[in-house]
């Protein structure tokens, strides 16, 4: 019932305070939200499935990049265009995924694989014209068109990242508490174990992996609206990656709020490192590499494993 | 009805032969021990009947159905379950979590999967330890938590290896009463095993396997007397 | 596609392909000693670099002859950053182990860019430009010397591996843990030393392509995949593979430049870093560790 009040109450707060915010922090809420809902994203495959992927920029690469295609080249709607890129996102995760699953990559050689998928994405974008190259794809019109998913202020993006966010934890519990979910779990925890007791790893990982870069895909057309701005660097840039990674990690992997948890606690970290430097290019991701160092050495299950460990210990 | 059919199977590894032509028929209802010296091949023998891996020759039939080259989970699937040696729990998740991953072998239903978990974990004896982390069980419990999820799995067939290595008499006592509580709701049990008092005990046959071949097989009484047997252990464990 | 390009394009990538090997062989051995892919390599590298730009900008001294001071620092450093952050964390998870390199190479490349911008830097003594013609194909001096010093370097870290009793301990660490334990090895401190050696090699690296090469915080980055995919080519673990992989990997990448525009030479080298991992996991030589 706690729980049940609690979540009522942050979603009033969520819902009602962005309403009084002054820009600027509105602007780090979105950030806050999007990170988290990357993170919930990545979360799926990497905190449940225990398959650390060092790639997800290449689906929010691939979302970005089909739904601002579609939308500056046909002017089809990025609503629309959101799904496909989610649909070919998925596309390319599955066929990565089987590959690499297939021929049994686990560990470090499954992640550092996906480093490479990635990097290969980006290489290719940068050296395609009808893409933009290094220069990218800019979103030129601001004019507020909702239903080209373009808003006149940053309210707006704010109510549809929180809905995704919203949405991507509804869809991390129902995960969790499902047959996939127990079967994600047991795979993280010893594949073979799970495979002897009737698991499908392969099947249970790739259907994790489509969940996984779906939303991911999502997210990147997100970015690619709310930023009016994209390029090879940004969208499948080890970055990307390792943002959606660190707020997992540092919330808690395998845990429905772990990823929002991390987001809320590393985006204002990272503001506040940023304006105590004046701007410094290099202080956040700086800061980000310390506390990645600190919670794997002291947290290693994030700050919502300590919670659940103090609360277990305290029962 | 004959469940398994295991007709001159063999392994080798590079060079080395880790089983030779083993064959071995088990009918429903049968309990069977398999015996032999440190290295004989009798977890190699597990791993090819859970399909870890494939029989350098030979044919492997379980309920009629080569099994051959059937992954894992298909073979657990089609009824045939096995624990490890060294026992391998999900050290993250509860002992009812642990349970119902194995009890999802046969629904998807997660009410259905917990209602199974809970009645297996009566019949060895978790019950108040559903709560518990894996992690926190000590070397018996994760035993019976490893039997748990194997049995959760609704097998006909259940291979258990080495269920009693470093239990005290008191608790191979008990896990032998837990063996013949799970063969008496029907399971079929193909046991490795060195604590010879648990093996002439439960099993109605044993076989013998030595440097991966079969030496002896029959009945219990009549192995322990066989001087190849003997020969082969040089000394017995209790 | 003339004979003439193709031996250009052969003879500049195994020179930098000499230099990959000794970058991976470092790579190779603190994975053969500590099971971590050591993901902050390349920025050791880069860190390295700066090294040995500020002591040719500001105390005049020739980068080669700067190994001497970079070398045995960074030696030292590998010493002190595997003893506080790397050896406590010893028993954590394997990907955990993997994302504290990351940790450590975030944390690293950001601070060189906090302290010291992103502007490329460069060193350029005199005989930056020397080169002479070899054939039909340009050999530019720097990058020969660079390839030869790492030849060196990596056959001097060979010789110690095989004859010198820390060497020993270190092989006999990396080969069979528990046994080198039994044996009376101080294993914290042999972890310690091959963390050491393994950024004091790839220091040198460092050190050996300054002078025809720019120095910048992201320039690790580039070596550090290469070192990824030559290690994984070469076997992981195994430093003769990793050698090895070096020049096959400097080669494919350079003619992949002669066949591909821009940068999509890279491609090549991703798609064979893919299709071993997927195919030939403990690598093209073997004695690697696989999946």
């Amino acid at each position: 019932m706690a729980a049940e009040v609690l979540g009522g109450a942050a979603l009033a707060l969520l819902l009602v305070v962005p309403l009084l915010l002054p820009p600027y922090f509105l602007e780090i809420l979105i950030s806050v939200m999007l990170f988290g809902y990357l993170g919930a994203a990545w979360n799926i495959l990497g905190g449940y499935a225990g398959q650390f992927s060092f790639g997800h920029a290449a689906y929010f690469g691939i979302g970005a990049y089909t739904s601002t295609l579609l939308f500056l080249r046909l002017g089809v709607s990025p609503w629309l265009g959101m799904l496909v890129g989610g649909v070919l996102a998925t596309t390319f995760g599955l066929a990565a995924g089987y590959l690499s699953f297939r021929y049994g990559l686990r560990g470090p050689y499954f992640s550092l694989v996906t480093l490479a998928f990635a990097e290969m994405l980006r290489v290719v974008a940068v050296n395609t014209k009808a893409v933009g190259s290094s220069l990218g794809l800019v979103i030129p019109s601001r004019e507020a068109a909702p239903w080209h998913f373009v808003f006149g202020s940053k309210l707006p993006y704010y109510y549809v990242i929180l809905a995704m966010a919203i949405a991507a934890l509804w869809v991390t519990r129902r995960v969790e508490r499902s047959k996939l979910g127990y079967s994600l779990q047991a795979i993280r925890e010893n594949e073979e174990a799970a495979e002897a007791a009737g698991v499908d790893a392969l099947g249970m990982k790739l259907r994790a992996m489509a969940i996984s870069s779906f939303m991911t895909a999502l997210g990147g057309t997100f970015y690619a609206q709310y930023f009016a701005y994209i390029d090879p660097a940004i969208t499948f840039g080890p970055s990307v990656s390792i943002q959606g990674l660190l707020q997992a990690i540092v919330g808690g992997a395998g845990t429905v709020l772990g990823p929002v948890l991390g987001a809320f606690v590393l985006t204002p970290v990272s503001e506040l490192s940023r304006a105590a430097m004046r701007g410094r290019a290099g202080v956040d991701v700086m800061v980000y590499g310390l506390i990645l160092i600190l919670v794997i050495s002291f947290l290693p299950h994030g700050l919502m494993g300590w919670a659940r460990r103090r609360r277990r210990a305290g029962a | 009805m004959t469940l398994l059919e295991v007709d001159g199977v063999s392994k080798r590894f590079g060079g080395l032969t880790a089983v030779s032509s083993f064959s071995l028929e088990l009918a429903a209802g049968e309990i069977v021990g398999l015996i032999g010296p440190n290295g004989a091949g009798k977890t190699t023998v597990f791993h090819l009947l859970s399909g870890f891996q494939p029989p350098s020759e030979g044919a492997i039939r379980f309920k009629g159905a080569s099994i051959v080259g059937v992954k894992p989970h298909a073979i657990c699937r089609r009824g045939l379950a096995r624990t490890f040696q060294i026992v391998q729990p999900f050290v993250n998740l509860t002992v009812l979590d642990n349970v119902m991953v194995g009890a999802f072998n046969r629904t998807d239903d997660v009410t259905a999967a917990r209602r199974r978990a809970t009645e297996v974990l009566d019949v060895v004896g978790l019950g108040p330890r559903r709560d518990a982390l894996a992690r926190e069980l000590t070397l018996p419990d994760r035993k019976r938590l490893e039997m748990a999820r194997g049995l959760a799995t609704q097998p006909e067939l259940l291979l258990l290896d080495e269920v009693m290595s470093g239990l005290n008499p008191t608790e191979i006592e008990a896990i032998i009463a837990l063996i013949r509580r799970i063969h008496a709701q029907g399971v079929t049990l193909l046991i490795i095993e060195h604590v010879m008092r648990a093996i002439m005990a439960l099993s109605q046959r044993i076989v013998v396997l030595h440097h991966g071949e079969t030496i002896a097989a029959g009945r219990p009484a009549d192995v322990a007397r066989d001087p190849r047997v003997v020969e082969a252990y040089l000394g017995t464990a209790s | 596609m003339t004979a003439d390009l193709l031996l250009q394009a052969a003879v500049s990538g195994l020179l930098l392909g000499g230099v990959y090997g000794l970058v991976a062989s470092g790579l190779s051995l603190i994975f053969g000693v500590l099971r971590i892919i050591n993901f902050a390599h390349g920025a050791v590298m880069m860190l390295a670099m700066y090294a040995t730009y500020w002591l040719a900008t500001l105390g005049g001294v020739d980068p080669y002859l700067s190994i001497l001071v970079t070398g045995p620092l960074f030696f030292v450093f590998g010493l002190v950053v595997q003893r506080v952050v790397i050896e406590p964390n010893r028993f954590a998870a394997e990907h955990n182990q993997l994302l504290l390199t990351l940790g450590l190479a975030l944390f690293l490349e950001n601070l060189a860019l906090v302290l010291w911008q992103g502007d490329f830097r460069t060193v350029r003594p005199a005989y930056a430009n020397a080169s002479f013609v070899l054939g039909e194909a340009l050999v530019e001096v720097p990058r020969l010397v660079a390839c030869g010093g790492a030849v060196i370097m990596a056959l001097a870290l060979y010789a110690l591996l095989r004859t010198t009793d820390v060497g020993k301990a270190i092989r006999a660490l990396a080969e069979e843990p528990e046994g080198a334990m039994l044996m009376g090895i101080d294993v914290g401190r042999i972890r310690a030393v091959a963390f050491g050696i393994g950024c004091a090699s790839v220091a040198i690296a460092g050190a050996l392509v300054t002078p025809f090469f720019y120095v910048a915080p992201d320039v690790g980055e580039a070596f550090n995949i290469m070192a990824f995919v030559v290690v994984v080519l070469g076997g992981m673990g195994n430093f003769v593979g990793a050698l090895l992989g070096g020049f096959i990997v400097g080669l494919a990448e350079s003619l992949g430049a002669t066949l591909l525009p821009g940068s999509l030479k890279q491609l090549v080298v991703f798609a064979l870093f893919v299709l071993v991992l997927l195919f030939r996991p403990a690598g093209l030589f073997g004695g690697g560790r696989g999946r």
